[in-house]
């Protein structure tokens, strides 16, 4: 198994090897499938549409609907003006989509369609809208496309209702950036249970983790309703989770309607989950409640019971930066030494926060912005690791080098269930440690010798 | 009109009631657009084509999408090398869309022909490479000659046609692979001059799960040897000796028709359509290669093979029978031979097939379905999810052939589901596929699991 990645590292100026990271679209596509009753569109060749639905589909199971423009040669010589036309009358007519988001691909956007001007042009059926984020595939990465449509969503969707723009509601928008539907839920009943009132968009549980009822239902019950997003332009304000993914909307909100915005990390692990309580608890002046209380102490229960297995492992954790940044905090909570940190992302601030993370632990460590996993399993080659953490990519690396993998992020195609189940929050952090300590332990298990090899653990 | 769906009038020419109504469908034309189609672009077929040669190095051509989408997701089996199943991208940024990429494409190649020198390397355009207009062929021919290996260009920008002008594209880069070795090869001449030899390539199997095994298994049982596999679990070298062969057999004629071909116009080589899905067509087809040959002996011992293959295969299936009998099927598969198999391999099981759908299907073999199939059958061409979701429940299917995509939908509508394309785990092809599709079919249309479908808390 990938017999090919020598140990000698040599920089490489042009070309990516086993990426760590996808194009913008998909990640458009994903956000737009966090708002009630939505289509996404893909304004490009059929190819992007297909794949981006084929990809979310593995990753999440359930049915993943999304409309394009069929690109023809013609389309890219004269625009796609006409195919986008042609697309809303007969999505409306068809798929009755309450939203159409469309999104741009590397084709459109290097031809030039100035999607503004073309939905201006085009006759949206009453009560139904038509929004769009622009997302070339050639900048940032899936996250960034995410980021994007989330910023469009602002543009189109969120409105100032008061002439007073200091008039606010109570309620806290929330966006959760690219992560599970599970998390979303997770994140969503921390807040309810401070009693706080939010508005969490764009919300993709319930519609791509809608429960088997015989029916299949092309818009579920699922997603934030338009009316909700709506009023985010009054709320208290905006905690962006993940600086990547969330960051740009909460600004765009702060633009647009002058709500303060709050970047914190993706509550993944003890710390960040603390974190995005007590920024709740400093707007709202709520408490806390028992059962977060009582939620947390057994998080601590369970890490001082565990501690042992993670003690000085070493450990290299890829995927997007939201959540791989947080991923690297909650390592060092549980005592492990993160030693090799990727993401396919491009952007400085993913070292500069890494860099922050690690700053008071004394461990030699690399990390990586716009690299690719074969970096990665240079760098582990070079000097292994006990664990690897990240997405169903690192199985090549995992079985190459024979380290165990804990799955992690997006995407995950070889395992199910994880979309169901959080890895946000006190409760997630307590997942994260299963699957962290029985990964390890199943090691020891197996590398064991038979005089060596224990019942109790 | 056959059924009461909503969809649009354009669509109403693309489905028939079989022996009801007497419409031709139409077929073989662009999606519409704003279709939530099923299909992909040029750049997938040329893809999926090439991508099971083990020791090539597939580089795409721009932005990192294209290359994260179809890593290893073929889910082709290789015996010896796996250089395929890494993933090379030059990721072009909005820089290089500016200012062409041409340069980083070189550089690319030059990175990972200094790393390892492989045997040839693909470059496959998309679809902003064929609208900046990078000229493919000269860094290619350049790097050729710098490099002294067969580095070829793959015509493949997405909007430029559908997935079947990939297949075409992928067949001109075999094409010139054989070229390259074969120009005064008096081998080649001899294999002009006799047809009736018993050395043959294997052309349209990408060795899912190992099928091209099996094939090469049986016609070793009746003395027939395989040069060239094409593409499942080939080498460059192999592909390159293929012209020496006697003729070529094609299984999947919808990506490797051309090939077949362009195969006869240089070389002389005749070519049947053959197809090991379904016991039927597996015996038709192993008889068909052994009159080829002209050769009494190997005819004795393809009749004897297959009659002793089919009575075992025969025995094996009756349990699955009783099972499934009287089952009622719905197929929505890519290409109109399949299809054809399908129907057969379906009746042979006494199962009932109601819908019966391609995505690029072509007149011939939509007559073909038309007559294999009974009185009301529906057949679809490029549908969509919700015409599927209608049908199937219409047509009171009890389980559906599909791909990634089809799945899911098939599962929220409570009913079984076989994979019949990448994401198959058993070969489904020959004796053995036979009873490893009946197995599967039953064990999913009998699964105890949907019954709690229907019931209620």
């Amino acid at each position: 198994m990938l017999d090919l990645t020598p140990k000698e590292l040599k920089e490489r100026e042009a070309l990516i090897i086993n990426p760590a990271k996808t194009c913008q679209p998909i990640g458009a596509m994903y956000a737009a499938l966090g708002i009630h009753r939505c289509l996404p569109h893909s304004h490009g060749s059929q190819g992007c549409c297909s794949y981006h639905r084929m990809h979310l589909t593995r990753h999440f199971r359930d049915p993943v609907m999304a409309s394009t423009s069929s690109f023809t040669e013609g389309s890219s010589v004269f625009g796609g003006k006409s195919n986008l036309k042609t697309a809303a009358k007969n999505i409306f007519a068809i798929y009755n989509p309450d939203v159409i988001a469309v999104h741009t691909t590397c084709l459109s956007e290097t031809i030039g369609d100035d999607i503004n001007a073309i939905i201006a042009d085009i006759e949206i059926p009453e009560g139904k809208r038509m929004i769009h984020a622009n997302t070339p595939s050639y900048q940032g990465s899936h996250i960034t496309g995410f980021s994007n449509m989330v910023k469009g969503i602002v543009n189109y969707l969120a409105e100032s209702a008061s002439d007073h723009p200091e008039v606010k509601t109570d309620n806290i928008n929330i966006i959760p950036g690219f992560v599970n539907p599970a998390d979303m839920r997770e994140i969503k009943r921390i807040t309810s249970l401070l009693g706080i009132p939010y508005i969490m968009f764009p919300d993709t549980s319930g519609v791509v983790d809608s429960p088997n009822t015989g029916k299949y239902e092309m818009y579920p019950r699922g997603g934030a309703k338009v009316d909700d997003i709506a009023k985010t332009g009054d709320s208290k304000a905006t905690v962006a989770l993940g600086k990547f993914a969330s960051e740009q909307g909460a600004f765009e909100l702060e633009k647009k309607c002058g709500v303060k915005p709050y970047v914190l990390k993706t509550p993944i692990g003890i710390r960040a989950t603390d974190d995005y309580i007590m920024k709740l608890l400093k707007l709202t002046q709520k408490e806390v409640p028992y059962e977060l209380e009582e939620e947390r102490g057994q998080l601590v229960d369970i890490m001082t019971d565990t501690h042992m297995h993670f003690h000085g492992k070493e450990v290299a954790i890829f995927g997007d930066p939201d959540i791989v940044t947080a991923m690297t905090e909650f390592c060092l909570s549980l005592g492990m030494r993160p030693k090799y940190i990727l993401t396919g992302t491009p952007g400085e601030a993913f070292s500069r926060e890494i860099n922050e993370l690690m700053m008071d632990v004394a461990v030699n460590y690399q990390v990586k912005a716009a690299g690719d996993l074969f970096t990665l399993h240079q760098w582990i080659k070079n000097d292994p690791v006990d664990l690897i953490i990240g997405n169903t990519y690192g199985k090549y690396i995992s079985k190459a080098e024979d380290i165990p993998l804990v799955r992690l992020g997006f995407p995950i195609l070889d395992r199910s269930v994880h979309s169901y189940m959080p890895v946000a929050g006190y409760k997630g952090a307590m997942r994260l440690i299963e699957m962290i300590s029985n990964a390890i332990l199943d090691r020891e298990d197996r590398d064991a010798e038979d005089c060596d090899f224990e019942l109790v653990m | 009109m056959n059924a009461n769906i909503k969809t649009l009038d354009e669509r109403q020419d693309f489905i028939v009631c079989n022996k009801k109504d007497n419409r031709a469908i139409k077929c073989d034309k662009n999606s519409l657009e704003g279709s939530v189609s099923q299909r992909a672009c040029v750049y997938c077929g040329a893809r999926v084509v090439l991508n099971p040669i083990t020791d090539a190095v597939h580089i795409v051509h721009g932005p990192i999408g294209c290359a994260s989408y179809t890593w290893d997701i073929r889910g082709s089996l290789s015996s010896g090398e796996e250089t395929y199943r890494n993933s090379f991208s030059t990721d072009l940024r909005e820089d290089d869309i500016i200012f062409g990429g041409e340069k980083k494409l070189a550089a690319a190649i030059d990175e990972i022909t200094e790393k390892n020198r492989p045997k040839a390397v693909f470059v496959y355009s998309t679809c902003v490479v064929g609208v900046i207009g990078d000229d493919l062929e000269a860094v290619c021919r350049i790097a050729s000659e710098k490099h002294g290996i067969n580095v070829i260009p793959v015509q493949s920008t997405g909007f430029a046609g559908n997935k079947a002008m990939g297949y075409r594209a992928a067949c001109e880069a075999l094409m010139r692979l054989m070229e390259t070795e074969n120009a005064h090869s008096p081998d080649v001449t001899r294999a002009a001059k006799q047809p009736e030899g018993n050395l043959i390539n294997i052309l349209g199997d990408f060795n899912l799960a190992g099928e091209i095994w099996i094939i090469k298994n049986y016609l070793r049982e009746i003395g027939i040897d395989v040069v060239s596999k094409i593409t499942g679990d080939s080498t460059i070298e192999e592909i390159r000796k293929a012209p020496a062969a006697s003729f070529n057999i094609i299984q999947c004629a919808g990506s490797m028709g051309y090939l077949g071909k362009l195969m006869k116009e240089k070389y002389g080589l005749p070519f049947i359509k053959i197809s090991f899905i379904g016991v039927e067509d597996t015996v038709k087809s192993m008889l068909r290669i052994a009159m080829m040959t002209k050769n009494p002996e190997i005819i004795e011992k393809a009749e004897e093979f297959t009659e002793e293959q089919a009575s075992i295969t025969e025995f094996q299936l009756g349990k699955y029978r009783d099972r499934l009998r009287g089952k009622r099927a719905a197929a929505y598969v890519g290409g109109g031979f399949k299809a054809v198999s399908l129907i057969k391999q379906l009746k042979d099981l006494d199962i009932k097939p109601v819908l019966i759908g391609t995505q690029t299907g072509k007149k011939e073999d939509y007559d073909n379905i038309r007559e294999l199939t009974d009185e009301g059958t529906i057949i679809v061409d490029d549908s969509n999810p919700t015409e599927l979701e209608h049908f199937i429940k219409t047509q009171k299917a009890d389980f559906l052939i599909g791909g990634v995509k089809e799945r899911p939908l098939a599962y929220k509508l409570g009913i079984g589901f076989c994979d019949h394309n990448h994401e198959r785990k058993h070969p489904l092809c020959g004796f053995e596929g036979a009873v490893n599709f009946a197995k599967e079919v039953d064990a999913s249309v009998n699964s105890p699991v949907w019954r709690h479908i229907r019931t209620k808390i």
